[in-house]
């Protein structure tokens, strides 16, 4: 009897035809921890099922992985829906996924949304109840992890914006059990010691059991009663904790949320600038207003030649002035041909034309004049005047 | 701990300087009143810069042991 060996690629070829025609192996639903996993740069990924006692090797190619909602690593628990087939060349068999899902997320799925409805029902994601984050806080107090990106990023950020703002940093654990607690207890020793004027909680992205402690009700109940306001930072932009919901101020990332809470500075400088400049601009304009209307102010007749009132009050006054002369003038002509007019008719009725004719006048010593011989008496003293003087004669 | 409370709510102060602004800008104010609100308006702004320049920057992190609250400077490390 002669050997009728096969070959090995034979061999694999048989195993691997037997493997594939089996209805099970072509469509398994298998579950396990992912160990030794490579993300390979073509986009296929390649790693190791197992449990406690039994491995399998695993392939992802490419076109599966795209539609990957997380990024598969060591230690996660997954489900994996695929084939089972032989890879010829190295004689080994593996599991081909499909599809990936990460295993025991769906009772927190379910806790997540029985929490997240009865926090809502007791008004905890109210917004009015959500306080305003200060504009100019000087304390940002942060809870976070004291080593990672998070906090740095903050810090970047923050001091980017304001190179003078005050980072308070109260370190947490941000995953794993106990976390949610100690995120509580820093919420309120913040509040108790009122260490900061806004605080700032979060962690980057991770996986929905990552960001647990974030979902959790004590974290929920503490941000909720926080009096310091609270922007929340928690994963990436697509994430949304129960934290997001109770507090203040939902930011998509820490680094959002260090702008969020701290006011870029340059922005607020050149603000309080243009405020100046719009006072200046304002006072100028209104100077400029006063000074036109003082103009048009002292356009006007007065104030451009005041004296001119007062020159035609003096020409007025002159001509009064005139008149008034003209006047006395007239009447002091009238007068004194009205005067010239009274002598000439005086002169005529003098005695002295009489006297002129011969006749004289006889006083006596009291200048009394004598009309009769019988008020003469005999050596009186007697005066005679005549035309031309006085005589002193004697009565005989 | 204990730190001094500022007097200045900036929030407060920036609603002033834009009101200060708007009453200025409307220019309806006697020439006297305009150069007060000029002059508030301006200690007002100051009193903000100044209040920006003072803040001094700092980096702490806490130390929750117990009763005891401690703060020292808090340097991220490089990863």
């Amino acid at each position: 009897m002669e050997y009728n060996p096969i070959t090995v690629t034979n061999l694999n070829k048989y195993i691997k035809s037997k493997i594939d025609s089996d209805e099970m192996l072509n469509n398994v639903l298998v579950k396990g921890e992912i160990s030794n996993f490579k993300n390979h740069y073509t986009g296929h990924m390649y790693f190791t099922l197992k449990d406690e006692n039994s491995l399998i090797k695993c392939v992802m190619f490419k076109t599966y992985t795209t539609h990957l909602s997380f990024m598969p690593k060591d230690g996660m628990k997954v489900i994996i829906l695929g084939s089972v087939s032989v890879f010829e060349r190295d004689g080994v068999y593996q599991v081909y996924a499909k599809a990936m899902k990460q295993d025991g997320l769906g009772s927190l799925y379910e806790a997540y949304e029985k929490l997240k409805a009865k926090l809502s029902g007791e008004g905890l994601f109210d917004e009015s109840h959500k306080k305003k984050i200060p504009f100019m806080p000087k304390t940002i107090g942060v809870l976070t992890s004291n080593t990672g990106a998070v906090i740095r990023d903050i810090i970047n950020v923050s001091t980017r914006r304001n190179p003078n703002v005050h980072i308070r940093l109260y370190p947490v654990p941000v995953q794993g059990a106990g976390a949610a607690e100690k995120i509580a207890e820093g919420i309120e020793f913040m509040n108790k010691n009122n260490l900061a004027d806004v605080l700032i909680i979060g962690r980057g992205g991770g996986s929905l059991e990552d960001l647990w402690p974030f979902n959790e009700e004590i974290v929920a109940r503490a941000i909720y009663n926080s009096k310091i306001p609270i922007i929340s930072a928690v994963g990436h932009e697509t994430d949304f904790t129960i934290a997001d919901f109770v507090a203040d101020l939902r930011a998509p990332t820490p680094s959002a949320a260090a702008e969020l809470a701290v006011a870029n500075i340059d922005d607020v400088k050149s603000t309080l600038f243009l405020y100046n400049t719009r006072y200046k601009n304002a006072l100028k304009k209104k100077l400029q207003l006063m000074r036109l209307s003082y103009e048009k102010c002292m356009a006007r007749q007065a104030f451009k030649n005041p004296t001119q009132k007062i020159n035609e009050q003096y020409i007025v006054i002159d001509m009064k002035v005139k008149a008034m002369q003209n006047k006395i003038q007239l009447k002091l002509k009238e007068e004194r041909t009205k005067f010239i007019k009274q002598v000439s008719k005086l002169d005529t009725l003098s005695p002295l034309k009489t006297l002129a004719r011969g006749y004289s006048i006889v006083t006596d010593s009291s200048n009394k004049i004598i009309k009769s011989v019988k008020d003469l008496k005999e050596d009186q003293n007697i005066n005679i005047r005549l035309a031309d003087g006085e005589k002193q004669a004697k009565v005989l | 701990m204990e730190e001094k409370k500022e007097e200045l709510n900036f929030e407060e102060a920036m609603k002033q300087l834009e009101e200060i602004a708007n009453v200025l800008e409307n220019g309806n104010l006697s020439l006297d009143e305009s150069v007060n609100k000029f002059e508030e308006g301006m200690k007002l702004s100051k009193k903000c810069n100044d209040f920006l320049d003072q803040a001094e920057k700092k980096i702490t992190m806490l130390i929750n042991d117990g009763e005891e609250i401690k703060e020292e400077n808090f340097v991220p490390k490089a990863d």
